[in-house]
């Protein structure tokens, strides 16, 4: 019996999803551990306290919450104190936080003012023994690998979407805390936060991505790519990195080896060739449908069903089909 | 300023990968190796910076075997002005291991900004730079698309999934470089020609206990072969109807 420790995301006054998927790891392991208690800490501008419940919703026991004006915005420094004066005092088997960019700026922190080893983007992990074993994607998501983590806190950051939350619905006892660290005194001080065009859906979050490619020819033919995004509703819109490259689109929407890992429902690539830079990034996708010219690109031997053609003449046919197949549910 | 930058040597990503008898490795057998990408872009950003900004000195480290010597006289090609080597038989899978011999070696150096890349291509673990930076007790800005430099401050963008911040910090830092930022440039003859007189010290990395170990490596299932389902804009209503009712994804 082991309790564990879950670090809950947030931005912008609320929880982001990945919050969920950690602590229902958390629930997992100390689950598997012989039913132990699920820690949560909940860090936030004042009034983040009441999303302490939705925590209990995914199997947190118990939520440390942390108000402070300062942390309004994401303070690495401030918070890795925090988290690392929680983990010590609640003796905890492990720590789990995820591999997102805030959570792999904030675990190691953590691990190294713990002095204690951790494992890095886990998509799975089981107890055995005195060692947390993880297996990791590795080699540009070509090679499996599996490690073995040894030393108390077992600290590890997990893939995004690697595993769903799962509902263990408890009322969670909520304990107030203070930053360990003032949020005011930390060396890097977040100026200014974009966000990400309002209403669109992240690449990292949305169920389908139509994904465009040099075949596009132009960044003013992406409107194809953003059309059938819009027809499927829950879409949104990635690159390649020639593109980004060539600057039709901003750098953090290249999906790939350099770019973001992503595993929607459904990938629709579009006038992508497929080179391996751009395979490394969506071939965990659950169903890929692929649009190219040239009948031997390499796109086609990932892809489960693939459209051989000009993907300016496809797009808009396509996207009036997927229109009317919508509105006929 | 005086820049360090740590590089790690990686196989080329574009190989068809094997996994090596031991079960533990993939086969190295006719691999090609490079610096890893974002370490390249570091490189380049630090050159860069110092190209602009006046009097200053790139100085670029890889802890492993000796072969990362290769990689240490690409970057003294590329423009830096001396190479560590940090001696280890092997690169651990330990990132604190890791961390902890290059703090050791960074603390003593009177460096303005540390690099690294925001991740090596190859292990993909994105630990070993804040854990550096917290051991050195220094700001730390991780996956920076840009990076700007004046009056020994530092502004940086970083892209989070669906938005970005913008942070600011003081000199010294640590700073790990996402995409966006300059692409490792191609060394010139010249350039290969004065690194070979270059200095690349070797000391030996101090790494203490690992406690994170590889135990196995594996190639991840092949995706199930798929299908051509027609060309042209006449194979869109096969496709729709594929994804309905076969993928069920619409």
């Amino acid at each position: 019996m082991a309790n564990v420790f879950a670090f809950a995301e947030s931005r912008g006054g609320a929880l982001r999803r990945v919050a969920f998927e950690t602590v229902s790891a958390a629930r997992a392991l100390a689950d598997a551990s012989g039913g132990g208690e699920v820690h949560a800490l909940l860090a936030g501008a004042p009034g983040i306290a009441s999303l302490a419940p939705d925590l209990g919703k995914y199997g947190a026991d118990v939520v440390i919450v942390v108000e402070h004006p300062g942390l309004a915005n994401a303070n690495a420094e401030s918070l890795a104190a925090t988290a690392a004066d929680r983990i010590r005092a609640g003796a905890y088997r492990a720590a789990i936080v995820s591999a997102s960019a805030q959570g792999r700026d904030l675990a190691p922190r953590v691990a190294a003012k713990l002095s204690v080893s951790m494992a890095a983007d886990v998509i799975s992990f089981e107890l055995a023994g005195d060692a947390l074993v993880v297996r990791h994607p590795a080699y540009a998501g070509k090679v499996i690998a599996t490690l073995r983590l040894t030393g108390s806190p077992a600290i590890m950051t997990l893939r995004p979407g690697a595993r769903a939350a799962v509902e263990a619905p408890r009322e969670a006892r909520v304990e107030s805390a203070q930053p360990a660290a003032d949020p005011a005194a930390s060396k890097v001080v977040v100026k200014e936060m974009i966000a990400g065009g309002g209403a669109k859906l992240d690449i990292g979050d949305a169920p389908v991505i139509v994904s465009g490619g040099r075949g596009l020819k132009s960044a003013e033919n992406f409107r194809l790519v953003e059309d059938l995004a819009a027809a499927f509703g829950n879409a949104a819109v990635g690159a390649t990195r020639a593109v980004t490259d060539d600057g039709w689109r901003p750098h953090s929407d290249q999906i790939g080896q350099t770019g973001r890992q992503v595993s929607p429902d459904l990938y629709v690539a579009c006038g992508i060739s497929g080179a391996i830079q751009h395979i490394a990034g969506m071939r965990n996708s659950r169903t890929i449908v692929a649009i190219n010219k040239d009948k031997e690109a390499p796109i086609f031997k990932v892809a489960d069903y693939g459209i051989v053609g000009d993907v300016i003449e496809i797009l808009p046919a396509l996207t009036a089909a997927v229109k009317e197949a919508r509105a006929k549910g | 300023m005086k820049i360090a930058v740590c590089i790690k040597r990686v196989p080329d990503m574009e190989t068809r990968f094997k996994i090596a008898a031991s079960g533990s490795a993939v086969d190295e057998t006719g691999l090609k190796y490079d610096m890893s990408d974002f370490d390249g872009y570091a490189v380049e950003t630090a050159l860069q910076l110092n190209e602009k900004q006046g009097p200053g000195e790139t100085v670029v480290i890889s802890l492993g075997p000796d072969v990362v010597q290769e990689q240490l006289r690409k970057a003294l090609s590329m423009g830096a002005e001396r190479a560590v080597q940090l001696k280890a038989d092997r690169v651990p899978a330990d990132g604190l291991a890791i961390a902890r011999a290059l703090a050791q070696e960074l603390k003593s150096g009177g460096y303005d900004l540390i690099f690294f890349g925001r991740q090596a291509v190859d292990s993909a673990n994105a630990t070993v730079g804040p854990m550096v930076a917290e051991m050195l007790g220094l700001p730390c800005a991780t996956g920076v698309s840009t990076l700007e430099i004046a009056n020994g401050r530092g502004t940086a963008r970083r892209d989070l999934e669906g938005a970005a911040e913008i942070v600011e910090f003081a000199l010294p830092a640590v700073v790990t470089i996402d995409e966006g930022m300059p692409r490792a440039r191609y060394p010139s003859l010249k350039g290969i020609m004065a690194a070979k007189k270059k200095p690349l010290e070797v000391k030996p990395a101090q790494l203490g206990e690992e406690k994170l170990i590889l135990e196995k490596m594996e190639l991840p299932p092949e995706r199930a072969a798929g299908r051509i389902v027609g060309e042209g804009p006449a194979a869109v209503p096969e496709l729709v109807r594929l994804l309905h009712t076969e993928a069920k994804v619409l």
